[in-house]
């Protein structure tokens, strides 16, 4: 029986809530955080966003029925209290795969996190995850070389990799530049890494930067036998101007470059992994302006939501979080994360704040990089959390050793491999890693030294953005 | 102030990945490793080269991987006559992880004189 057009506005629960609805497995699902305006129902305002999120408008229009408009639209399925916090609640919907151009996270995201956020029922929204059937995974790049294949390029088993972020971020000459890398590369570090806001300013431009950095790695492999390599940050004005230095690095034969993928954009990181899959190149990316979409605990987008769009769209490190220093992240949401980004499946686990299983299929999985006013003394800590398939970076906690950054890359190396020893001898790394560590330090003065720099920093604020569960 | 000693010219910059900046494993020490490895479920396996070939991704394996090989020191027996054949090589014991097709582990128990 055909529809009739009926002109005018409709409640959106009438269409859009469908609480009898079983997600099929090929639907992308995902799940918000709504905070309504005062008085507006629960069902309308989830119905509001599956709308408004997928085919809806705000009012009837006759071209709706020249399609199967029940076949594509979004419909809310399902509701929760959000745990401890009676303002807001969680809304799961289901769109159906056909809604999305394939191996498009910025399809995906235009749709889901376009204008529904800017809409008048809400007070707030939040995008908390996403399930991607493997249907759609299996439409994506992925991780360019992913875990596997880096370590086998790089022949670094068995225990985290080391890295240092050079600093000062901002105003070295290309040639000093490359002198603090080198220093960090020889005294032990596995890279070295451009900072985020490091990509061709006047007083250091990229080719030159390139360069020097490049004999850097080259003396530090010859003098110490082991691969080396520093991300050198293609981010750039342009995606033809990010290619062009992409091109460079790999005319003079680096290992690995670096991007922004948030700043930079998900159509140039896309891009840049395929390019980078296709020519043998690692790429480590780094998430420049994710809190202000992640740290409101009411609104914006999830760091889980944008790990996954990560992975999709290609990379081969992605910062994590340290859960120990200087910058924000609860522990048991960066264990979540770094799941995400490393395993080829991953449980619902409302205590790790995962709402979906997810499926990666054969998609190969990425390194969490730890970094941010870290040193010696969190290492155990740090192996402990994260565990070998890692990046441990440590900035300050190399540079700023008092004898300089060999020095401090030496340090850093012994106390993770002293660190790996004892793990793997069972012993509790968290509870005996004083004792690991002043062993380790009679071999090595470099890293008593780094022990007495650095004995009484630490850093305890309060997490922001703490899980739903442990709110109240 | 303590000068950081490493060049080309000094053979002992020369370093091979894990554990290396670390003092030698005594006897005792490679046992618990290779206890690691089997607790893990993973493959051991014996690779060595000559320390002026030791840049390469192939070193020479030692016979096959000891598929399924439980017994320590079984296991330790053949690093030891490895070394008994190589002496001036590096020896290094892998253990292969199947499931990840990654070495989880690998270490140079017997170390050659660098060049």
């Amino acid at each position: 029986m055909a529809k009739t057009y009926d002109a005018g506005v409709k409640e959106y629960r009438e269409t859009y809530w469908r609480p009898d609805y079983t997600p099929k497995d090929t639907d992308i699902l995902a799940c918000f955080k709504i905070t309504p305006q005062d008085g507006v129902p629960r069902e309308e305002v989830a119905a509001a966003v599956a709308a408004e999120s997928s085919t809806g408008t705000w009012t009837t229009v006759w071209t709706d029925l020249l399609t199967d408009l029940d076949y594509y639209k979004g419909v809310a399925y399902a509701m929760e209290d959000v745990p401890g916090d009676d303002t807001c609640f969680y809304a799961f919907i289901a769109y159906p795969i056909d809604l999305f151009e394939e191996g498009s996270v910025v399809n995906v995201m235009t749709s889901l996190v376009g204008n529904v956020f800017g809409f008048k029922a809400l007070r707030a929204l939040r995008l908390e995850d996403i399930r991607f059937p493997i249907a759609y995974v299996m439409t994506c790049n992925g991780p360019p070389q992913g875990i596997t294949l880096e370590r086998d390029i790089l022949n670094k088993y068995g225990r985290p990799m080391l890295g240092c972020t050079i600093k000062p971020k901002l105003g070295l000459s290309a040639k000093n530049y490359g002198r603090a890398c080198y220093e960090g590369l020889r005294g032990g570090l596995d890279f070295t890494k451009d900072d985020e806001n490091v990509n061709s300013q006047p007083f250091m431009r990229w080719r030159a930067r390139f360069d020097f950095v490049m004999e850097a790695i080259l003396k530090a492999e010859a003098e110490t036998g082991e691969r080396k390599g520093h991300y050198l940050n293609v981010t750039a004005p342009t995606a033809d101007e990010m290619m062009r230095r992409a091109e460079y690095a790999k005319e003079i034969g680096a290992p690995i470059i670096m991007h922004d993928y948030l700043t930079g954009g998900w159509s140039a990181n896309t891009q840049l992994a395929q390019w980078c899959q296709e020519n043998g190149m690692l790429l480590h990316i780094h998430r420049a302006m994710h809190a202000v979409m992640d740290r409101n605990p009411h609104h914006g987008i999830h760091f889980r939501v944008l790990t996954k769009i990560l992975r999709l769209s290609g990379g081969d490190h992605l910062h994590s979080g340290t859960v120990v220093g200087k910058l924000e992240g609860d522990r048991e949401a960066t264990l979540g994360w770094i799941d995400i980004m490393r395993d080829s499946y991953v449980k619902e686990d409302r205590s790790r704040g995962i709402f979906f299983d997810q499926d990666w299929g054969a998609m190969p999985g990425l390194f969490p990089v730890a970094s941010g006013g870290i040193h010696v003394w969190h290492m155990p800590a740090l192996v402990n959390i994260f565990g070998d398939d890692s990046v441990l970076q440590f900035g300050g906690g190399t540079l700023g050793h008092p004898w300089g950054n060999a020095a401090g890359a030496a340090a850093n190396r012994v106390a993770v491999e002293a660190c790996v020893e004892a793990r793997n001898m069972g012993r509790e790394l968290e509870k005996e890693g004083k004792d690991i560590l002043t062993a380790a330090a009679k071999h090595s003065p470099e890293l008593n030294a780094a022990m007495e720099t650095w004995k009484e920093i630490k850093f305890e604020f309060d997490t922001v953005d703490k899980l739903d569960v442990s709110h109240k | 102030m303590q000068d950081y000693e490493s060049s080309l010219s000094d053979a002992s910059s020369r370093k091979f990945e894990t554990f290396s900046y670390l003092p030698p494993m005594t006897p005792e020490q490679t046992r618990q490793q290779i206890e690691y490895i089997v607790s893990k479920g993973w493959n051991p396996g014996i690779e060595h080269t000559e320390p002026e070939n030791a840049n390469g991704h192939y070193w020479y394996m030692w016979k096959l991987p000891m598929f399924g090989e439980t017994d320590v020191d079984a296991i330790l027996k053949e690093v030891e006559a490895c070394h008994a054949a190589h002496p001036d090589n590096h020896v290094r014991l892998l253990g292969f992880d199947n499931f990840a097709q990654s070495a989880g582990a690998s270490m140079v128990i017997y170390r050659g004189k660098t060049v």
